[in-house]
C-alpha cells in the first residue's frame, strides 16, 4: 500500500501524539524523539507497536535501534564508535542522518539521534 | 492488606488472552478510608487490577522466565463509578510482545456494561535493573493458585496449561524442605 510522504508525516504525529502525549504542535520535523519529545525507553515499544498498527507492517526492533552495533565490542572502543561502527551504523540506518554524530560519536549521544523526520523516513521505505 | 486486586481467574488462554474477576466489598481498606461516605473503588486499584490480569498474561507467555513490570499506562479511560457490591470483569488481550517488553489492552465490565478501557505497556526487566528476583518461585506459584489460573488456564492449542517446570520444582522443595542449592531428590 503507498503512502504520499504527508500522509506518512500525518500518521507518524498521530502515533507521537498518543505514545507520548504531546500536542501536534510539538511533533515538528526536526524534533528529536528523545531530547525534545521526552521518549523513555520504553515509549519506543510503544512507539513501535503503534507504527505497526497503523502502517500495517513489521518493524524488527534493531532496524531502529541498532543496540547490537551500539553494544559491540569490535564497534565500540572507550565510549566512542568506531569509523567501522560508523559505516554499518549507516548501512542500517541509511534513513537517519549521522553527519552530526559521526563528528563526535559518543554512544550516549546516539539515543538523542533520532528525529520525527528520521522515523518518517524509515517508514517510508517499509510502505 | 494483600495486594491482590483479582479474585480470581475464570478464563485464561496462554499467550492471548485472560479474564479475572474481582469483587469489590466494604470490608475493604480503600472504600471506607479513600473518600468516608461516599464509597467508592479507586480507579487507580481498577488499574492495578488490570495490570495484575495482563501482567501475568505477559509473564506467562514467557513461562514466567521473565521479570514483568508494569512501566506504562497508555490509556485509561473510566465510564462510571465503582460501589460496593459490583463485580468487575477484567478482560486483557495481549497485543504484541517482544524480547523487550508487551502490550496489552484491557476491559473492566459490570455485567455487560463497560466501565474501563485501558492501555498498558509491560517492561522485561533486564540485567540493567541488577538480578534480584520480583517474587519467591514457590511464593508465586501458590499465589497463581490461589486465583485459579491453572484450573482455567489454557495453551494457544486448547490443551490444559500446567505450571512451568521451575515453578513446580520451587514448590516441591519447600514442601520437602530441600535448597535450591542440592539436586531435588523424592523422600
Amino acid at each position: 500500500m503507498g503512502y504520499s510522504s504527508e500522509e506518512v508525516y500525518g500518521k507518524v504525529q498521530e502515533v507521537l501524539e498518543a505514545a507520548l502525549g504531546v500536542d501536534d504542535d510539538e511533533v515538528a520535523p526536526g524534533a528529536t524523539l528523545v531530547g525534545d519529545l521526552g521518549a523513555e525507553s520504553i515509549d519506543f515499544l510503544d512507539i513501535v507497536f503503534k507504527l505497526e498498527e497503523s502502517f500495517g507492517i513489521e518493524i524488527p526492533r534493531s532496524e531502529l535501534f541498532p543496540e547490537d552495533i551500539l553494544t559491540s565490542a569490535e564497534f565500540v572502543s572507550d565510549g566512542r564508535v568506531t569509523p567501522a561502527g560508523v559505516v554499518q551504523l549507516k548501512e542500517r540506518m541509511p534513513f537517519a542522518d549521522l553527519s552530526k554524530f559521526e563528528t563526535n560519536p559518543l554512544v550516549q549521544d546516539f539515543g538523542n539521534l533520532l528525529t520525527v523526520n528520521d522515523l518518517c523516513r524509515f517508514i517510508e521505505s517499509k510502505v | 492488606m494483600r495486594w491482590l486486586w483479582i479474585d480470581r481467574f475464570v478464563e485464561f488462554e496462554s499467550g492471548r488472552r485472560a479474564v479475572a474477576i474481582k469483587n469489590v466489598s466494604l470490608a475493604e481498606e480503600q472504600l471506607d478510608g479513600y473518600l468516608p461516605g461516599f464509597n467508592y473503588m479507586p480507579t487507580s486499584l481498577i488499574v492495578e487490577g488490570l495490570a495484575q490480569t495482563g501482567g501475568l498474561l505477559v509473564g506467562e507467555a514467557g513461562g514466567f522466565r521473565e521479570r514483568v513490570v508494569l512501566a506504562k499506562v497508555g490509556k485509561a479511560v473510566f465510564h462510571r463509578t465503582v460501589f460496593p457490591g459490583d463485580q468487575l470483569t477484567y478482560t486483557a488481550e495481549l497485543c504484541d510482545i517482544r524480547g523487550d517488553g508487551a502490550i496489552v489492552s484491557g476491559t473492566s465490565r459490570i455485567g455487560s456494561e463497560l466501565q474501563a478501557e485501558v492501555e498498558l505497556v509491560f517492561a522485561h526487566l533486564d540485567e540493567r535493573f541488577g538480578s534480584e528476583i520480583l517474587f519467591e518461585p514457590e511464593e508465586f506459584l501458590c499465589m497463581l493458585r490461589s486465583w485459579g489460573l491453572y484450573d482455567v488456564a489454557v495453551t494457544s492449542d486448547g490443551e490444559r496449561a500446567t505450571p512451568p517446570d521451575h515453578l513446580l520444582e520451587a514448590e516441591a522443595r519447600m514442601f520437602l524442605m530441600q535448597p535450591a542449592s542440592t539436586p531435588l531428590t523424592d523422600q
